[in-house]
C-alpha cells in the first residue's frame, strides 16, 4: 500500500489539475462532490466497494444467502431427492405458514422487542377458525375474519400493556404464550381436534391451488418489469434533481438478474405441481410489508423507534402508535399464519401452533438478518430465514433423521445466526457504522 | 460585537412568554416561578451553573415533560405543551445536547425524521436534494447523506442536528450546548449559523457554558440559579464579571477568587522583579 504522498506527480499535473477539477465538479451530481468519497469505478470498483462494506460489518443478507447455498449443496449431496422439484414444491408450501408468522416477528424485532406468543396466537386463531366454521356453521369469510380479529385483539392488548405499563414485551408475551395456549384448548373443547372439510376453499387454497405455468411466468416478467420501471423512474427523478443516478446498464443488469432469480425457480417448480397459491400469498405479503417499511412514514418511524426511541419521540413521532401498530400487525400475521397452517393440515387441534412453530418463526427472522438489537432488518429477512429453517427441516426429514436431531441442528443454526448478528454489530461499532 | 436590535423594536415580536413556571421531580423543586420572554429576531442566552434548571426549562418548551405550574403564552394566547408534537406545532425546534439522532438511519432520514416529504410514500429524491441544499447553506462538510449517522464525527452530528431543527421552518430554535463538543472552526461556523438564524427573523434560545460564545452572539442573557431567575442582562451593558456574579450568586466566588489569585501571583512576580507578559486590568475587583 503506497501513501498518496509517496507517488510523485507527473510534471505539469499541478498546473493542469485545478481547472480540470473545477470542470469535473460542475458536472458531478450534488451528492458526489465531496472529495473524500471513495467512488467505485467499473465492475472491479463495485466489487471492491461491496467487499469494503462487508468488512465493516454492513453485511446485509449475505451470510444467509451463502448459508442457504451451503445447506442446499450439502443436502443434495447427501440425498439427491432434496433438490427435486417435488420436494422444493413441498418446501415452499411448508414455508408459507411459519414464514407469514415470521414477518410479524421481523416487525417487533425492528423495534427491539420480541413476541414469544406467536405460536399460541396462531394456534388460537386456527381453533377459532375450526370451531366457528365447522362446529358452529359460520360462513367461511366470517370465521376467517373472526380469527384475524382475535389476532388484532391480542396485539392491541400487548400494545396497551407495553405502552401503558412499560412491562417488557418479553414478559407480556411469555404470559401470552401460556394464556392463549389455554384459550386455544378451551375454544377447542373436549374433542381436542377438529377437521376442516377438504372441499372448503381455505383447505383447497392451502393444499391444491397452484398457479398455471403461464400465469407464474407472466407474474415473473411483470415483477421484473415493474422493478426495472421503478428503478428507471427513480434514476430519472434523481438525475432531474441533480443527484447521482443508477446508469441504465446497471438497471438492465439488475432487472435481468431478478428475472432469473424469479424465473428459474418458477420454471423448476413448474416441472411438477408449480407455484402454490399460499406461497405466492406469502411472497406478496413480504413485498407489501417491505414497501410499507421502506417507503412510508410509518415504516420510517418503525426503524427510528428501533434505532433510538428517544430521538423518535422528540422528532414528533407518535411512539405509542408505532408500538401498538407493530404489536397488532405481529399478532395478526401470527393469526394469519395459524389459518394457513390449519388450511394446510385441514384441521385444528391441540398441537396447532405448538411444538417448534414459535421458535421457528423467531429463528427465521433472526437468521434472515433481523437484528435482535432493533432498527436493522427487512421484510425479506422472513423469506430468507424461513427458507433456511425449512430447508434444514426438509433435508433432515429426507435423511430419516429423528426430530431430536432436527431440533438440535436448528438450535445450532439459530445460535450461529445470533453470533453472526452480534459479531457484525461489534464490527459496525468499531467501524463507526453502528 | 453584533449590532443589537432591541426587543421593543417593531420587527421583534414577543413570540413566546413564560410566566411563573414551576417544575418538580419528586422532592426536588427544579424550577420555581421562572419567567422568560422570547422575541423573534433575537438571540437570548440562557446561562447558569450545572443544576440551575436550564435543561429542565427547555425540556418543558420541547414537550419532553410538561410544567407543574405557570403559564406559557404563544403570540399572546395561552398554550399547553404536552408532547414534542405540540412543541413542533408551535414552531419550536429543539436541538438537545445529546443530539437525539437515530444512528441506524442515514443523514437524510434523520434530517426529515417525523417530517418526511411526499404524499403517501416518502419522496426520497426531493428530501435528498433539499438536504444537500440545506447542508450547503450551513457550509456543512458531510461527505455523503446516504451513510448512517453513526459513521459521522461529533461535529458533523451536531451539524446534522442543527440542520434538522430548521427543516420544519420553525419560529423558535432552542440550542442546548451547541458548541460543547466542537473544534474552533466548527464553533465559529455554528456561531455564524446562529447569527444567520437571527437575521432570518427566528428567535434563538442558546444554552451555553461558554461565556465567550454567549457574548459573541447573544443579544440578551437570562441567568438561572438554583431553579430561579437570577438576573437578565443586555449583552451590550454587562461585563463578564457581572454575569459570573449572577450565575454563582455571589461576587466572591470560585471564578473571581481564581482571577484574584492569578492577579496576586502576577503582583508577587512583579514585586520580585520578574518581567510580566501582560498587565491585568481588573486588579481592583474583589
Amino acid at each position: 500500500m503506497t501513501t498518496p504522498t509517496s507517488t510523485p506527480l507527473p510534471a505539469g499535473a499541478d498546473d493542469a489539475a485545478p481547472p480540470a477539477e473545477t470542470v469535473r465538479l460542475a458536472a458531478v451530481a450534488a451528492d458526489l462532490q465531496d472529495e473524500r468519497l471513495i467512488q467505485p469505478h467499473g465492475i472491479g470498483g463495485t466489487v471492491r466497494a461491496f467487499g469494503r462494506r462487508v468488512r465493516s460489518g454492513d453485511i446485509g443478507s449475505l451470510p444467509v444467502v451463502i448459508g442457504l447455498i451451503l445447506i442446499w449443496v450439502a443436502f443434495s449431496l447427501l440425498n439427491p431427492n432434496f433438490l427435486s422439484s417435488t420436494n422444493l414444491v413441498n418446501l415452499t408450501l411448508q414455508c408459507a405458514a411459519v414464514g407469514t408468522i415470521s414477518i410479524g416477528i421481523v416487525l417487533v424485532l425492528l423495534l427491539g422487542e420480541i413476541d414469544l406468543s406467536v405460536g399460541s396466537v396462531s394456534g388460537l386463531s386456527a381453533a377459532i377458525l375450526a370451531v366457528s366454521f365447522v362446529n358452529m356453521g359460520w360462513p367461511l369469510p366470517v370465521s376467517l375474519s373472526a380469527s384475524l380479529l382475535a389476532g388484532v385483539a391480542v396485539g392491541l392488548l400487548y400494545g396497551f400493556l407495553y405502552t401503558r405499563f412499560g412491562v417488557p414485551s418479553f414478559v407480556i408475551t411469555l404470559a401470552g404464550l401460556l394464556g392463549f395456549l389455554g384459550l386455544q384448548l378451551w375454544v377447542l373443547g373436549s374433542t381436542g381436534s377438529i377437521n376442516i372439510p377438504f372441499d372448503s376453499w381455505i383447505v383447497q387454497f392451502a393444499q391444491q391451488w397452484f398457479l398455471p405455468d403461464w400465469l407464474s411466468y407472466v407474474l415473473v416478467v411483470l415483477t421484473a418489469l415493474a422493478y426495472a420501471a421503478q428503478l428507471f423512474v427513480t434514476a430519472n427523478r434523481r438525475a432531474a434533481a441533480g443527484l447521482s443516478a443508477v446508469p441504465a446498464t446497471s438497471i438492465v443488469v439488475r432487472s435481468v438478474f431478478l428475472l432469473l432469480v424469479l424465473g428459474v425457480p418458477a420454471w423448476y417448480l413448474n416441472q411438477t405441481r408449480g407455484v402454490g397459491a399460499m406461497f405466492l400469498l406469502f411472497l406478496v405479503l413480504v413485498v407489501v410489508m417491505n414497501f410499507f417499511l421502506t417507503r412510508t412514514r410509518w415504516g420510517r418511524s418503525v426503524y427510528a423507534v428501533g434505532g433510538n426511541v428517544e430521538a423518535a419521540r422528540r422528532s414528533g413521532i407518535n411512539v405509542t402508535r408505532v408500538y401498538i401498530t407493530v404489536f397488532v400487525l405481529c399478532s395478526t400475521f401470527a393469526a394469519l399464519g395459524g389459518i394457513l397452517a390449519a388450511g394446510r393440515l385441514a384441521a385444528a387441534n391441540q398441537g396447532s401452533g405448538g411444538g417448534d412453530t414459535n421458535l421457528n418463526a423467531i429463528a427465521a427472522a433472526v437468521i434472515g438478518g433481523a437484528s435482535l438489537f432493533g432498527g436493522r432488518g427487512s421484510a425479506f429477512s422472513a423469506l430468507l430465514g424461513i427458507l433456511v429453517i425449512q430447508s434444514i427441516s426438509s433435508g433432515l426429514t429426507l435423511l430419516n433423521l429423528d426430530s431430536s436431531i432436527r431440533y438440535m441442528i436448528t438450535g445450532a443454526v439459530l445460535l450461529l445466526a445470533v453470533i453472526v448478528d452480534s459479531l457484525s454489530r461489534r464490527t459496525r461499532v468499531s467501524h463507526g457504522r453502528a | 460585537m453584533t449590532v443589537l436590535s432591541t426587543p421593543e423594536a417593531p420587527e421583534s415580536d414577543l413570540v413566546l412568554s413564560l410566566r411563573g413556571i414551576d417544575k418538580n421531580f419528586g422532592a426536588v423543586q427544579a424550577l420555581t416561578a421562572i419567567d422568560l420572554d422570547i422575541y423573534s429576531g433575537e438571540v437570548v442566552a440562557l446561562v447558569g451553573d450545572n443544576g440551575a434548571g436550564k435543561s429542565t426549562l427547555i425540556k418543558i418548551l420541547a414537550g419532553v415533560h410538561p410544567q407543574d405550574g405557570g403559564t406559557i403564552s404563544h403570540d399572546g394566547k395561552t398554550v399547553t405543551i404536552n408532547n414534542p408534537a405540540d412543541s413542533n406545532n408551535l414552531g419550536i425546534a429543539t436541538v438537545h445536547q445529546d443530539l437525539a439522532l437515530c444512528d441506524n438511519l442515514d443523514v437524510v432520514a434523520n434530517l426529515y425524521l417525523g417530517h418526511e416529504l411526499g404524499r403517501g410514500t416518502i419522496n426520497e429524491v426531493e428530501m435528498e436534494k433539499r438536504s444537500w441544499g440545506l447542508l450547503r447553506q450551513l457550509s456543512a462538510r458531510i461527505p455523503s447523506v446516504r451513510i448512517p449517522v453513526a459513521s459521522l464525527s461529533g461535529g458533523q452530528r451536531q451539524t446534522v442536528a442543527i440542520a434538522r431543527s430548521l427543516i420544519g421552518e420553525p419560529r423558535i430554535v432552542i440550542l442546548d450546548e451547541p458548541t460543547a463538543a466542537l473544534g474552533v472552526a466548527q464553533t465559529a461556523e455554528v456561531l455564524n449559523l446562529i447569527e444567520r438564524l437571527r437575521d432570518r427573523g427566528l428567535a434563538v434560545v442558546l444554552i451555553s457554558h461558554n461565556m465567550a460564545d454567549v457574548q459573541a452572539v447573544a443579544d440578551r442573557i437570562v441567568v438561572l440559579r438554583l431553579g430561579r431567575n437570577n438576573g437578565e442582562f443586555r449583552v451590550a451593558d454587562v461585563s463578564y464579571e457581572d454575569i459570573i456574579t449572577a450565575i454563582t450568586g455571589a461576587s466572591d466566588n470560585a471564578v473571581t477568587r481564581r482571577a484574584q489569585a492569578r492577579v496576586d501571583s502576577a503582583d508577587a512576580a512583579a514585586a520580585a522583579g520578574a518581567p510580566t507578559a501582560t498587565a491585568l486590568p481588573k486588579e481592583e475587583r474583589p
